[in-house]
């Protein structure tokens, strides 16, 4: 069956690398083998009656049939029922590439701009990606981005200036990362090696420079790796800790405990994750991008039961410390 | 068939002589042939583009001397601007729809013959704006604009002006629309019920009614834009509050249903040229008559498909997703019903049925990758790759061009009076039938290896498929090189064509080639509908 092979996902598709890329594939595989009979059908179809019913006289009689109910609803509900199965296995996957809530083992702070990758891990070590290159082993130049083998990783994404889109082939996954707001990546690497990082949205003249690359190795390489990134110095303040410094700096403790007790505002004690309530319109989950606006525009979604008394932070905090900020939120539990 | 001999010495053409009778005409039949002159050049402009484009690709890294990656980005996005608002959007409405749809119906002229021209005069006004953009600024944005970037200080404000070309050309469209409905409502010959007009006049109809209705928001959106980079309104621009991604949504209600009114004449052309070319009563007139409406409503509820990876909610990317696959069937309708139409026929493969053959090859290819991109789970891995520069390319240049070669071949005679050589156009339909498969295919391997679209540059594993899809664009090149010297050679030394010379049932063959000033020597009266071959 070595024909069958050329038209299997491998023989395209990237490797595997991460859990959902093998349930990407599949569907991938199916896609291809139903299109390649409905191609058959449709074009092999044509082509026959071209040449059955070619013109032979120049006044040949034709058949006079205008049309055939069975035959159009036949051919609109088999259609139809194959694109609902393609839509909800499509979905299914979609919802295992987008675990959005689903807090990983591992989170790193991902920052676009022209033309650039910079990765932030929790510790402080903060990676740059290189602008520009022509070898993949370039990439890990000064240092590279490492994670570990069968850990849940999520990004959280945000851009500097433009639209940008982070893009792992192996990983089967993409996620435009945009300014003034959070978006996530999420993975679970399977496979040890390198894996490329593309920027898929148009951002300029370095467009396609703008390659970064991801090493997956197993767990001791990578405690060993950001150990010794801590403490060589490509570390700069650990987010959580600057956050806890902001707070008590920015006059956030003012007004927020930090042991559930209440103050003017809400306490920051359980907050994240948690299902918030306003005085106005529906409620939401605080999740990053919940807390990034209420710290920014805290106007714009007051939690129920409290005076709209806290003072905007647009323009004071840097987008470092508003994800500074936000770590150390998640850290009171 | 009723010919008056007398007719063929005084027609549209030499009613009246020199360049401004033609300049003032409020002839429908003149304002499509200033409209294909028009286009046409438009359309080797973007071709050049596209050529140079490609050539970039041959090798990783920079190839052509002058081409550094701003030139190129700039090539790009001159090369999707042209293609889309000044060549594959007004293409055949404006084109062949001014020239056929009131003599379809049976019409002396449009409904509005002044305000035709008036359309004609406010496209090539936006036109002349766009192409002054291209000479005096530098814009790099795509062709979709996408704010934050379009609104950046890296791009210059010659986006403005490009932007600004797009919006006047907008105005053309809306009044074309507006003319054809009314015309298709008010003016059809007695006996002309809506159930018996030609389904090129339904597939014109429906995209009509997108025109009216979506272009607006395009204009609106272009306008925002516009107020954002100059008054920096904050609607999309971040760092005043905005959201950039509510761009897209704007830009892609419009930009889908756009795509709808790139493809729905030529599904029209082709219901023409499959009844012709095998001599056969269409199968599911009513099917394909109502599949374009159908597929002109549910274009408006799909726009969240392109923006599966933006940050939408997910709800929303499972929301589009399925109802994008209904838009799925409508479109497997038409083709099914194309190839019934074929059985027990009587197929002959002139030139322009070999380019609606063509069509049906390439559109089913389109269309099925359609559905790959369609799943959420699928699309995630292939957006903004070159899987979906070759999806597009294989509905809009695949389908759309290959309509209009194939429209351009079976109208000449009526047009000119003259035939153009066979063999002539069958040459250029090998050419550019290969040539677009060798150009294309392999994009989807690209694209499924990874490759993203919008690249100057790419990874060397990259190399070898860019090049066979380089050297696919010559191929392609010389078909259109062909097919316009066989446009040319007609002209001078075709044969004379007669009234009808492919044997065709609607009323354009009933009058003589070329026709009369106004058409009809008197109004016809309709009895049965559009393609009785018994
Ligand atoms: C009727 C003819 C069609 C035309 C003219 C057409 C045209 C296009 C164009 C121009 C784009 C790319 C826009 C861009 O980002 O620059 C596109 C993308 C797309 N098309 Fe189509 N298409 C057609 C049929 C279909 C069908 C039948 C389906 C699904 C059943 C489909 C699904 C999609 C999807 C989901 C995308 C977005 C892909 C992405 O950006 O990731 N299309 N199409
Ligand atoms: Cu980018």
């Amino acid at each position: 069956m070595t024909w069958l092979n050329l038209i299997t996902a491998t023989s395209f598709m990237p490797v595997q690398a991460s859990e959902v890329a093998k349930n990407v594939d599949n569907l991938y595989i199916f896609l291809l083998v139903s299109s390649l009979i409905s191609f058959v059908i449709l074009i092999g179809g044509m082509t026959w009656f071209i040449f059955k019913y070619r013109r032979k006289t120049d006044t040949d009689k034709t058949a006079y049939i205008t049309h055939n109910t069975l035959a159009e609803f036949l051919w609109s509900f088999i259609p139809l029922v194959i694109m609902i199965v393609i839509f909800w296995w499509g979905w299914v996957i979609f919802a295992d590439l987008r675990k959005v809530h689903d807090k990983g083992d591992i989170e790193i702070h991902v920052t676009a701009r022209q033309w650039q990758w910079t990765f932030k891990y929790a510790n402080g070590v903060t990676v740059v990606s290189p602008n520009a290159t022509e070898k993949l082993d370039t990439l890990f130049q000064p240092n590279g981005i490492y994670v570990p083998v069968g850990k849940t990783i999520r990004l959280v994404m945000t851009s500097q200036d433009v639209l940008h889109s982070f893009f792992v082939p192996a990983f089967r996954n993409k996620m435009d990362a945009i300014p003034g707001r959070y978006t996530t990546f999420t993975f679970t690497p399977t496979e040890k090696g390198d894996f490329i990082v593309y920027c898929t949205e148009f951002c300029g003249t370095s467009h396609s420079n703008m390659l970064s690359a991801i090493r997956v190795v197993d767990s001791e390489t990578y405690d060993k790796w950001y150990a010794a990134a801590g403490n060589a110095g490509s570390a700069k303040l650990p987010p959580v800790e600057l956050g806890k410094k902001l707070y008590a700096e920015k006059a956030c403790a003012g007004c927020h405990s930090i042991d559930g007790s209440r103050l003017v505002g809400p306490s920051y004690k359980g907050l994240f994750g948690s299902v918030r309530e306003f005085e106005s319109g529906p409620g939401a989950t605080a999740d990053e991008n919940y807390i990034r606006k209420s710290i920014l525009q805290p106007t714009a979604q007051v939690v129920k039961g409290y005076p709209p008394a806290m003072p905007p932070y647009q323009g004071q905090l840097s987008d470092d410390e508003v994800n500074a900020l936000i770590e150390y939120i998640k850290t009171l539990k | 068939m009723s010919t008056a001999t007398a007719s063929h010495t005084d027609n549209y053409l030499n009613h009246e002589k020199g360049i401004w009778s033609w300049l003032t005409t409020i002839d429908h039949k003149r304002i499509g042939i200033m409209y294909f002159f028009a286009i046409m050049s438009f359309f080797l402009l973007g071709g050049i583009f596209a050529l140079l484009v490609r050539i970039e690709l041959f090798t990783p890294g920079q190839t052509l001397g002058f081409v550094t990656p701003d030139i190129y980005n700039r090539m790009m996005t001159y090369h999707g601007a042209i293609m889309v608002f000044m060549v594959i959007v007004p293409g055949i409405p404006a084109i062949f729809g001014n020239f056929i749809l009131p003599i379809q119906l049976g019409a002396k002229d449009v409904a509005f013959p002044r305000l035709n021209l008036a359309s004609w005069y406010i496209f090539m006004s936006g036109a002349a704006i766009a192409a002054f953009s291209l000479f005096t600024q530098k814009v790099d944005t795509g062709w979709t604009f996408y704010t934050p970037y379009s609104i950046s200080n890296s791009v210059s404000n010659g986006v403005i002006m490009l932007v600004m070309g797009a919006f006047v050309m907008g105005f053309s469209s809306i009044l074309t629309g507006l003319n054809f409905i009314v015309t298709t409502h008010k003016l059809r010959a007695p006996g002309m019920t809506m159930n018996r007009i030609p389904l090129m006049v339904w597939a014109l109809y429906a995209t009509s009614i997108i025109q009216v209705l979506a272009t607006p928001v395009l204009a609106i959106t272009l306008l925002l834009l516009v107020a954002e980079r100059t008054l920096g309104v904050g609607i999309f621009d971040p760092t005043l509050g905005g959201d950039p991604v509510l761009f897209q949504h704007f830009f892609w209600f419009y930009s889908h249903p756009a795509v709808y009114i790139m493809i729905l004449p030529a599904m029209g052309v082709i219901s023409e040229l499959v009844a012709t070319f095998s001599r056969k009563i269409i199968f599911g007139y009513t099917a394909i008559a109502y599949s374009s409406l159908a597929i002109a409503a549910v274009s408006f509820l799909v726009w969240g498909h392109h923006m599966f990876v933006s940050g939408q909610s997910e709800f929303a990317g499972v929301l589009f997703s399925f109802i994008t696959m209904l838009v799925g069937v409508p479109t497997a309708i038409k083709l099914f019903n194309w190839i019934s139409t074929m059985y027990k026929g009587s197929v002959r493969l002139d030139a322009p049925m070999l380019f609606a053959i063509g069509f049906m090859f390439l559109f089913t290819i389109g269309g099925l990758t359609g559905v790959f991109l369609a799943s959420t789970g699928m699309d995630v891995h292939f957006h903004d790759t070159y899987f979906v520069v070759a999806h597009f390319h294989y509905v809009m240049v695949g389908g759309t061009l290959m309509a209009v070669m194939g429209a351009i071949i079976y109208w000449f005679p009526k047009v000119t009076g003259k035939m153009t050589s066979d063999l002539l156009g069958r040459i250029s339909w090998v050419f550019i039938f290969t040539g677009f498969n060798v150009t294309f295919f392999p994009q989807f391997i690209l694209g499924s290896m990874g490759m993203p679209r919008r690249y100057y540059d790419y990874l060397p594993e990259f190399t070898s498929l860019n090049q066979i899809s380089t050297i696919g664009s010559w191929l392609i090149g010389t078909g259109f090189l062909i097919g316009l010297a066989a446009v040319i050679h007609g002209l001078i030394a075709g044969k004379v064509a007669g009234d009808n010379p492919w044997g065709g049932k609607t009323l354009e063959w009933t009058i003589p080639s070329p026709p009369t000033h106004e058409n009809f020597e008197k109004t016809p009266t309709v009895t049965g509908g559009p393609y009785e071959y018994r």
